[in-house]
């Protein structure tokens, strides 16, 4: 299937009601290419009309200012201003909480000026608006899922609601963990630990959490991050619960209960 | 005679007292403005808000309300309390005995019924705080953060509260029974009988007149002095949150928590390098990148550190923390408030900076404290007096990253990747898209 690229809208002179920000998880990572496609069938099953920018997509500079990498950052962040703000994009839409947090609210300062949507909300707003219709008899209906918060949503950006609504409409049963919302634990991989070893200590910090959503009884872990979704994973799998629960993110839930 | 040289005795030592304090006050804020320059005054009905709710209404608290009401009832009593002062102080210096009393008749009864009952509440609280602190174990407060002096200096404010307690109780009930006793000058100025120390009086009642206004003379004094050695305890304290709370939550950061301060002098040499046409003839590049010491924090992050009272909430919501990782958000706060402390002191003595070898950076907060961190603003969240440690953390991660090049390998290899790649991942950037041409 073709995926429309935003240099050829361009061309066209035509263009799309969203940017889709498909992030280097998204782009790289096999399981968080899941979620893209995930993602991307709801955005063609729901007839929204949207673009990528496909290879002119580089890292938002997210890890490297987190490590305090600030001259790597400015880079990435300049290059991908230069590049959005030539397309004149105007609304973006992406499933990493990291990406999100970086252009909605450090890229304009520097000149990057747009409206940014993490694809919870937006698909929120979807089902609120009835064009996201689920199945009679969702694949989820009555299953019990735990939702993990991000920190780059939940406490760096107050976005608590939007993920359960959205599992709320899947019919499914939603516990909480014991830390959750403000309160919520985070999966260890922020602030550019994703690229290092852990410091020594006496558990990993993915184990102590996957623990936490063990212990709600959950199926299934509902994940809004790729990187929560690697780490809650490796939780699993450390833990030998991965028969009994796994980790999807909210795309995959929503696109597997669409009809 | 023996009046007036009270009178005199009061005066000097309210004054030391007072001036003691305002001498101090004036020395943290020098401290404070070590730091550099930083707005913080956008938005004023917003921090006005702030100011009512997380500082007068302690609203943080609440996220542990049984922790919160005892908190509160201490906080409350002490205050309205120490409305009381204001009469023994104008007593101490005009020689005179409850001044207020015929002035406000009834309700000076009322109002003593109010402070006595407060009384009691604080001193049940700090108990109940004083056995929590000290044999629950609570990993908060049996961290290793508190070994040393934090931990006495916890339990020295919560024994003096009690005794302050106690010795206004005391001195209300002698004071009734020197009354009953027809004694001058608390007949004079006969009282009700107070709802708390009218209770006590039995205790008092056998002790002759002599003893009975030495004690009630004593408490009167012990009070005042402890007041006001408790106010200059106070500044050298971590109990100095009851001031700093009402600026700090004013001062709050009102930005979203996920967004991190931007270096514009970072972002103009990006810019001159690539169009090289804005750049201007006289462009100096930075100084400094990040922070490396306190002097290269904002006067923000130095009035956090003050306003600290070590309380732990951001350790114990901490990920890194609660898996025996080295950081602890609260040890970076005593940290800077250390190193301030002490730069400050050698600063009083040489006039200027004189280079003591330290820095915050390696002498005070090590690396490997640094590196634990994800950034996951439990510690922000947490803190009752809006102090943020990561904010700290981050700029002396900039000074290990761009100054010294201190990087796990792993991280330069993600910066090369991003450089090279743009991905934190060695993946050829022609196979960004690669994964569209997989779906069906």
């Amino acid at each position: 299937m073709k995926i429309p690229l935003m240099s050829e809208l361009h061309a066209n002179q035509e263009s799309p009601d969203i940017l889709f920000w498909v992030g280097c998880a998204g782009s790289f990572d096999q399981r968080a290419q899941k979620i893209t496609r995930a993602f991307i069938s709801i955005l063609n099953k729901v007839q929204i009309k949207y673009a990528i920018l496909g290879k002119e997509e580089a890292c938002t500079g997210d890890p490297a200012r987190r490590a305090g990498n600030e001259f790597l950052f400015q880079m990435m962040a300049y290059q991908n201003i230069q590049t959005l703000n030539n397309y004149g994009i105007k609304k973006i839409v992406t499933a990493c909480p990291h990406c999100f947090n970086v252009m909605k609210n450090e890229y304009p300062e520097l000149g990057g000026n747009y409206e940014v949507i993490h694809h919870t909300v937006f698909l929120q707003q979807l089902i609120d608006e009835g064009k996201i219709k689920m199945k009679e008899e969702g694949g989820f209906k009555g299953k019990r899922i735990t939702y993990h918060d991000s920190c780059y949503l939940g406490r760096a950006n107050n976005i608590y609601e939007a993920p359960r609504k959205v599992l709320e409409a899947l019919d499914a049963e939603l516990v909480e963990m014991k830390h959750c919302r403000s309160k919520g634990m985070c999966c260890g991989a922020g602030g550019a630990q994703m690229w290092k070893e852990e410091e020594k200590g006496n558990i990993r910090i993915n184990q102590k959490r996957t623990e936490d959503a063990i212990a709600t009884g959950a199926g299934i872990i509902a994940a809004a991050c790729p990187y929560c979704n690697t780490m809650l994973t490796d939780g699993l799998k450390n833990n030998e619960k991965e028969p009994e629960a796994e980790v999807l993110d909210i795309a995959e839930l929503v696109n597997a209960s669409m009809e | 005679m023996m009046h007036i040289a009270a009178q005199i005795i009061f005066i000097i030592a309210a004054a030391t007292g007072i001036g003691l304090f305002v001498k101090r006050i004036a020395g943290i804020r020098k401290n404070i403005l070590i730091g550099h320059d930083a707005d913080y005054t956008d938005q004023p009905a917003t921090r006005w808000r702030n100011v009512l709710l997380l500082a007068f209404g302690q609203k943080k608290m609440f996220r542990n309300p049984l922790v919160a009401i005892l908190h509160f009832l201490v906080y409350a009593g002490f205050i309205i309390i120490n409305m009381e002062v204001l009469e023994i102080i104008l007593d101490g210096i005009l020689g005179t005995h409850r001044l207020f009393a015929p002035v406000l008749g009834s309700f000076y009864s009322f109002l003593i019924n109010a402070f006595e009952i407060l009384a009691v509440l604080v001193i049940t609280s700090c108990a109940i705080f004083l056995i929590r602190r000290n044999s629950l174990k609570l990993k908060r407060f049996i961290s290793k953060d508190l070994n040393g002096w934090p931990r006495s200096d916890a339990n020295y404010i919560l024994i003096t509260e009690i005794v302050l307690m106690l010795l206004f109780l005391t001195m209300n009930s002698t004071d009734l029974v020197l009354q009953s006793k027809g004694v001058a000058p608390y007949a004079e100025n006969p009282t009700n009988r107070f709802l708390i120390s009218g209770l006590l009086t039995p205790l008092y009642g056998s002790l002759n007149e002599t003893t009975l206004v030495a004690l009630e003379r004593s408490c009167w004094w012990l009070h005042i002095l402890g007041i006001l050695a408790f106010m200059n305890y106070l500044p050298y304290s971590k109990h100095l949150h009851i001031l700093l709370a009402f600026p700090n939550a004013y001062y709050a950061r009102l930005k979203p928590k996920g967004e991190m301060n931007n270096m514009p002098a970072v972002q103009n040499e990006v810019l001159y390098a690539m169009q090289p046409e804005l750049a201007p003839a006289d462009a100096a590049p930075p100084t400094r990148f990040g922070a490396k010491d306190v002097f290269d924090l904002s006067w923000r992050n130095l009035l956090d550190a003050y306003s600290c009272t070590e309380c732990g909430r951001c350790s114990a919501a901490c990920p890194a923390t609660t898996t025996g990782k080295l950081l602890s958000p609260r040890k970076i706060m005593m940290s800077t408030r250390d190193r301030v402390e002490e730069v400050g002191k050698n600063i009083q003595l040489n006039k200027t900076f004189k280079d003591d070898g330290k820095t915050l950076l390696h002498n005070y907060i090590s690396v490997e404290e640094l590196r634990a961190c994800t950034t996951c603003n439990a510690c922000v969240e947490e803190c009752p007096v809006s102090i943020s440690p990561l904010e700290i953390i981050l700029e002396l991660r900039r000074t290990l990253i761009m100054e010294e090049s201190n990087a796990p390998q792993e991280w330069n290899v993600m910066f090369s990747n991003i450089e090279n790649n743009f991905a934190p991942w060695q993946f050829s950037p022609d196979d960004r898209d690669k994964w569209a041409t997989e779906i069906e």
